[in-house]
């Protein structure tokens, strides 16, 4: 999300900034005011506690209040309904298929990220710019094209449609579709993440390891990885989460098969449909948890970054 | 120094080893899971007649989703302009207790699952609702109308804007806005002439960026337009009931239309960043 000059930024510059503003601005401006008018600081203060509580109100109305809603919901029959709709047969199957596609989208992205943004940032060549744009497709594309796209391709339809029908392999309305379009809903996420960090870094310590004869392993193992290690982890808790709650393309691609191609977000749309309203904000609660775990992980690991 | 000899190429010194290596595994993992499956589209809409691809983009519903998937999000994404303003605002600018916490959260549309948020925005603004049933004594619908889709657009838009305007807002240097205040501007002023022609850039990207994820989204938007045709069905959601009558060439219409849109957008967002740092060097 963040693009490459910005993350940049913000990492190089927040630290200093914020100490510079605790002490410039929280008093500089104000006592500068107060020679010219002397009774001007109340509307300052006015202003900043109108905009503090319209921030409070909005984040509060527009994000916190879904989340109460569905543990409210979730848990309105009881505990026990609440207990047995989570550990229904087919929650369990959508959880671990989940899960699946999340580690599966997790390991391809980070795999892929790491090399991308390594070469990216340590080499010059015609066409980086091409690269980078190419790359971030996946961010501007509807989710629903990114599912059609799979259909349009390995389905019945699709140009590789016959090949697979004559080998026995089915991705679409299996569990490899549903794989296939995780990764590219998340592909982008690790390489955004690297890539900023590594082009801070410059390549001058890995040039110097070059010219003292390391190999190209032992390099990103001993100088590039130590950099990246908080920016990976970053990238990669980013991509966790939206590879979790990825909804439009995995519905196009999975047929929405019970207990074999559904997924968690799946699993919810469809008990939603069926006026199943309590199991279907049962099954959310689990994934209100996840997000939130995530949201804390993010956090931490944003301060380190930061430190 | 034989050794740098040897790395020397026509290009210039390439010291550091695995260009070939990367390469090689970026542009790959880019064919298979992106590029190959993009470029279906482009065959699957090659084989239409343009007759019959207009048929199907100029058809009534077809139109219908368009411009409430388009007017959704771009009213979306004005509100989120103003309240991201305001949210990187009081996040960079002010402290106060529980601002950490105001800050993580912040994510929160990014890290929920768009179906969660969409059955839980639903509950929320429905007429029996917490929310809705408040709007409902003065006779307003949120759910299952374009109010509620725009919601639905704000609540997945917002991080974009907020990410996008807090770096620039915190690189922003003080000493202008004293500078002004010196010569005497009011604050209001200050506000409008000083710290908001540097925001810009930032805030039309950001405007950008929630636009583009407005007009795409599927999952926390379906559940509370309610999908009543001619009224408040989204472009997307069109691809998905044409799929689901298997009709695959509506449905690669429809879909590279939008795809189209979503590509010119990213290029508008480009080229302000382009233009920003061309600006902010020069």
């Amino acid at each position: 999300m963040e693009t490459y000059e910005k993350g940049m930024e913000k990492l190089a510059m927040s630290e200093k900034i914020r100490t510079y503003q605790q002490d410039i601005v929280g008093d500089g401006i104000e006592s500068i005011q107060k020679v010219k008018e002397p009774h001007g600081d109340n509307s300052g203060r006015a202003v900043k506690y109108a905009l503090i509580a319209v921030s409070v109100l909005f984040l509060f109305v527009m994000l916190v209040l879904p989340l109460i809603v569905v543990i409210v919901n979730a848990l309105r029959d009881g505990w026990a309904v609440y207990i047995r709709s989570v550990r229904d047969e087919y929650t369990v199957k959508a959880f671990w298929l989940t899960v699946l596609a999340t580690v599966a989208a997790a390991t391809v992205n980070t795999f892929f990220g790491i090399f991308a943004a390594y070469l990216i940032s340590k080499f010059y060549f015609r066409g980086r710019q091409l690269l980078v744009t190419l790359i971030d497709i996946p961010f501007s594309i509807s989710p629903v094209i990114a599912g059609l796209i799979f259909i349009l391709t390995f389905g019945n339809v699709g140009w590789m449609g016959d090949f697979l029908k004559a080998h026995g392999i089915k991705i679409v309305f299996a569990v490899p579709g549903v794989i296939l379009a995780t990764i590219f809903v998340t592909f982008p996420f690790v390489f955004r993440e690297l890539l900023p960090v590594m082009s801070a870094q410059g390549k001058d310590e890995e040039e110097a390891a070059g010219l003292m004869g390391a190999r190209g392993f032992t390099i990103f193992r001993r100088i590039t990885l130590p950099h990246i290690k908080w920016a990976l982890l970053y990238g990669v808790i980013l991509c966790t989460a939206r590879a979790m709650g990825e909804f439009g393309a995995v519905s196009v691609i999975s047929g929405h098969l019970r207990g074999k191609t559904n997924t968690l977000p799946l699993h919810v749309e469809i008990l939603y449909n069926e006026f199943n309203t309590t199991a279907a904000f049962a099954v959310s609660s689990i994934l209100v948890i996840l997000a939130v775990l995530i949201l804390i992980a993010r956090n931490i690991v944003e301060w380190k970054q930061k430190k | 120094m034989q050794q740098i000899v040897k790395v020397k190429n026509k290009k210039g010194v390439r010291v550091i080893p695995g260009f070939g290596l990367s390469m090689g595994v970026t542009v790959t993992m880019l064919s298979v899971f992106v590029l190959i499956p993009l470029a279906s589209i482009f065959i699957s809409a090659g084989q239409l007649s343009f007759r019959e691809f207009m048929a199907v983009v100029v058809s009534k519903q077809v139109l219908s989703g368009y411009r409430v998937s388009l007017s959704c999000a771009f009213l979306a994404a004005l509100v989120n302009v103003i309240f991201g303003l305001i949210l990187a605002w009081v996040l960079v600018r002010y402290d106060f207790p529980g601002r950490r916490v105001m800050d993580g959260l912040i994510e929160l549309p990014f890290a929920l699952p768009t179906a969660v948020a969409g059955i839980a925005l639903t509950y929320l603004y429905s007429d029996k609702g917490w929310i809705g049933s408040l709007f409902a004594k003065a006779g307003i619908k949120i759910a299952y109308t374009r109010i509620g889709i725009t919601i639905a657009m704000i609540f997945v838009g917002i991080p974009f804007v907020v990410r996008a305007v807090q770096p620039v807002l915190e690189k922003l240097d003080i000493q202008y806005e004293e500078a002004a205040m010196m010569l005497g501007a009011g604050k209001v002023r200050i506000f409008f002439k000083v710290i908001l022609p540097e925001l810009f850039p930032a805030l039309l990207a950001g405007f950008g960026l929630a636009f583009a994820r407005g007009i795409g989204e599927y999952g926390s938007v379906v559940f509370i337009a309610g999908n009543i045709p001619y009224k408040t069905q989204i472009a997307p959601l069109l691809i998905m009931i044409k799929l689901e009558q298997y009709n695959y060439a509506d449905a690669t219409a429809i879909a590279l239309v939008l795809l189209l849109l979503s590509f010119l957008l990213m290029l508008i967002i480009n080229s302000v960043q382009l233009y920003m740092q061309k600006f902010s060097k020069g």
